[in-house]
């Protein structure tokens, strides 16, 4: 029985040690060559979201699966792909939950126009509050 | 029976409230004035009890008691003191006790000291703050009690997060909270001046040094939590616009419009409906920021909806305090009266923009912090709002106040002309464009707002200064100084992040002892890795040494801590200051070849960000100081005027 309790546990831990065989990430830690192509890589990485800590992109987050998709990007970017590409082929697989950079569809839309309307509501408050004044002034006069 | 006597004191400053309130509420039904002798008193009680309480629960914490439930969820035996002590409001129940034991206290201070508003604006200033005071100590009593026992008693306790075993985060919170209840204070006034329809320039010199004070503590605490996030997490970034983040920032913005527009109240006797306004606002948001941060509702919408008695009893308070204060506002705001007028070019017209530009920017933040929520909540879809979108979003819209900030103080009060301003900023255009012009030339790829921010800080760091221009300097009141450093803060703050920003150079490297490395000026050579140990960690220590061009050579060391009670490990960043710069190393894991990562960054002139901070903070208290130190002058003389007479 123990003998057979033993072969069950070395048989659930093969997954693991099969998972430990792979290649670790090489460009978790290890920055590309071409600084251009660094720098394109860096900005990506600090918009993309660590998926398994609270509110924290892969650029600096200690998780090994942050370190995994850093890798991901630079690999992806030294083969050539744009920051678009890798951000798109992200979404893909995560959802929109991957990206700092909310993309502009229906369900962010209200997002992205609200500053526009707090913007012109703050003028036109300061338009009335102005003209008001004015209009008291000339009443004063 | 420490708990239970923190408890019976908890319950008896509860009641007090309750009498405060009562006593406000009677005395001004009936008009008659004996109720309102008695609230002093109550308020002073009220203060001095949930104290007592606050002191019970830190004492526990101290005593490492076991036997209640907070300190074996928060705390260990073993730890150092100071931890030990912030533990007790590193939780969600000791910080509400916190914070409704500081509003306890400030209302007690009030009680003490407040001498010069008219008795019926003082009583109903108390009545509300035992009004705000009510919700919290059910909230606590009903569904989040502090003391509550355990049984059986476990041996030991389940530790802190290590994280917060930081002396930053631990002045952090009850930094931020003073701030906080400051504010509700001036909300009280507010509350007090619109039931008594008494708003005028009294009204906002009595509520001026709460708004200043409580806004130097909230700049002092952001200032604190940024640098901390800095240092701490070991990733070198000093904003994330992380929801816990702007949390602390959204009550910030609002009082920084309201600190502005209530100087217009009280020396023009303008803007009076704003400044009601932006104080009902300013007392939102830092409800609504301890909230966010202290529910839950953060980590997920679906987590907070299942601890359904704390989540309606969150949103119930919410809905009672914000809606009713709205509501008020609503229906005495008719009957406020506009105050004195002006011209757009004038001193009010530029605190008028400064007050409308920071609403957009909270505005701005508000949405963008609480609409992922607001999407999970109403449909399937997640999503994420961060930098990206904040920065493009204000970025802008901060550079336009800042370079109005330049040009306020010069204007002169109700009417100015544009010309003669052009006349007086001369100079900090002139520099502002220099700046833009060797900066293009000089650097490469500076992206737009950094480049802008940085030109725009070299004019505004000087415009500051300029409503000191042919002024007697001995005669120049204090606010006047404070003002002055708090805008030069704000223009060291803005070199700061734009220097960091574009400037920042980064190094990762797998490295054995042994191995050298260059950054930018600076050499730096790995000598060493040993085991350390402390109190409650061990940790593996890098041992380095730098060297800045020819400069003497440094020696720092930068760890990987590896904590008993959490089984968590945190990296301990090492930094190294010089006056123009930061040297930032971190100690990663290490790889099978028995090479160790090092993260290594040179981010130039990245402390100005803080100092900046500090700055503003200084400018703030000086401001409030002479503002008090005035008031009282003013009283004086009066005094003096009347036994002449």
């Amino acid at each position: 029985m123990t003998r057979f309790l033993a072969l069950i546990a070395l048989l659930m831990a093969i997954p693991v040690a099969a998972q430990n065989a792979l290649p670790a990430s090489p460009y978790a830690h290890q920055q590309l060559e071409d600084p251009v192509q660094e720098e394109k890589a860096r900005s990506l990485m600090e918009e993309l979201r660590c998926l398994k800590c609270q509110s924290q992109s892969i650029a600096d987050s200690d998780a090994p699966m942050a370190g995994d998709m850093r890798s991901q990007v630079r690999e992806r970017i030294a083969a050539g792909a744009t920051p678009e590409e890798v951000r798109s082929w992200l979404i893909e697989r995560y959802g929109d939950w991957v990206t700092y950079n909310p993309p502009v569809n229906a369900v962010t839309g209200p997002l992205w126009i609200a500053p526009i309307v707090l913007l012109i509501v703050a003028t036109w408050l300061a338009r009335g509050l102005f003209r008001r004044r004015k209009r008291d002034q000339k009443d004063v006069s | 029976m420490i708990a239970e006597a923190g408890l019976i004191a908890l319950w008896l400053a509860a009641s007090m409230a309750f009498l405060q309130f009562a006593l406000c509420a009677i005395g001004l039904a009936k008009g008659q004035d004996e109720f309102f002798k008695a609230i002093r008193p109550v308020a002073i009680a009220q203060g001095v009890l949930v104290a007592i309480s606050f002191f019970l629960l830190v004492w526990l914490f101290v005593r490492s008691d076991m036997s209640v439930k907070l300190v074996v969820a928060n705390s260990v035996a073993i730890k150092p003191l100071i931890y030990k002590i912030s533990g007790a409001w590193g939780n969600h129940e000791g910080s509400m006790l916190l914070w409704i034991a500081i509003m306890g206290v400030a209302g007690a201070c009030i009680g003490i000291f407040e001498r010069n508003l008219k008795t019926k604006t003082l009583v109903t200033t108390l009545g509300a703050q035992a009004f705000i005071s009510i919700g919290f100590y059910a909230y606590l009593l009903i569904a989040s009690n502090p003391f509550e026992r355990i049984f059986p008693v476990p041996a030991d306790g389940q530790g802190l997060n290590p994280l917060l075993q930081d002396i930053g985060l631990a002045l952090h919170p009850p930094t931020l909270y003073v701030g906080y209840v400051g504010l509700s204070v001036a909300f009280s006034f507010a509350v007090g001046a619109m039931i008594t329809r008494d708003v005028g320039p009294e009204f906002a010199k009595a509520m001026r040094p709460w708004v200043l004070g409580a806004w130097v503590f909230l700049t002092l605490g952001i200032t604190a939590g940024s640098y901390w996030a800095y240092y701490e997490l070991g990733w070198g970034g000093w904003w994330f616009w992380d929801p816990v983040e702007n949390a602390s920032l959204m009550p910030w913005l609002a009082a920084t419009a309201l600190l502005h527009s209530v100087t217009v109240l009280a020396t023009r006797d303008g803007l009076r409906a704003w400044t009601l306004m932006l104080a009902v606002v300013a007392f939102s948001m830092s409800m609504i920021g301890t909230f966010l941060v202290r529910s839950g509702v953060l980590t997920s919408v679906h987590a907070f909806a299942v601890d359904p008695e704390r989540g309606s009893f969150i949103l119930a308070l919410l809905a009672i305090y914000i809606g009713g204060a709205m509501a008020l506002f609503a229906l005495r705001v008719g009957a406020v009266k506009e105050g004195s007028q002006f011209e757009p070019v004038s001193r009010e017209g530029a605190l008028v923009a400064n007050n409308l530009l920071l609403s957009a920017i909270l505005g701005i933040v508000f949405i963008g912090t609480l609409y992922p929520l607001f999407v999970e909540g109403m449909s399937d879809e997640m999503i994420s709002v961060g930098p990206p979108y904040f920065n493009l979003a204000t970025g802008p819209i901060a550079l336009v106040l800042v370079a109005i900030m330049a040009a306020g103080p010069l204007l002169r009060w109700r009417r100015d002309s544009a010309k003669a301003l052009m006349n007086r900023i001369s100079i900090p255009v002139f520099l502002t464009a220099a700046a833009l012009f060797a900066l293009v030339i000089f650097t490469t790829s500076m992206s737009v707002l950094p480049l802008l921010g940085l030109a725009l800080a070299a004019g505004i760091a000087v415009a500051s200064f300029a409503p000191l221009w042919k002024r007697n300097l001995r005669r120049t009141p204090m606010h006047t100084y404070g003002m002055i450093i708090a805008h030069f803060g704000i223009a060291v703050a803005l070199v700061g992040m734009a220097s960091e920003t574009s400037f920042t150079e980064e190094k990762l490297v797998a490295a054995t002892p042994g191995d050298e490395i260059l950054v930018n000026d600076w050499k730096i050579k790995f000598e060493a890795i040993e085991p350390v140990a402390g109190p409650n960690w061990t940790a593996l220590e890098a041992r380095v040494t730098a060297q800045y061009g020819d400069d003497a050579i440094h020696e720092i060391a930068p760890q990987n801590r590896m904590f008993a009670s959490a089984q968590m490990q945190t990296s301990e960043a090492a930094l190294l200051t010089r006056w123009n710069g930061q040297l930032y190393v971190v100690l990663g894991d290490s790889d099978e070849q028995g090479r160790w990562q090092l993260r290594i960054w040179w981010k130039p002139f990245v402390t100005l960000i803080w100092y900046g901070g500090v700055l503003i903070a200084l400018g703030g208290l000086l401001a409030m100081i002479g503002r008090l130190r005035r008031a009282s002058r003013q009283k004086k003389q009066k005094a003096y005027a009347e036994a002449m007479i």
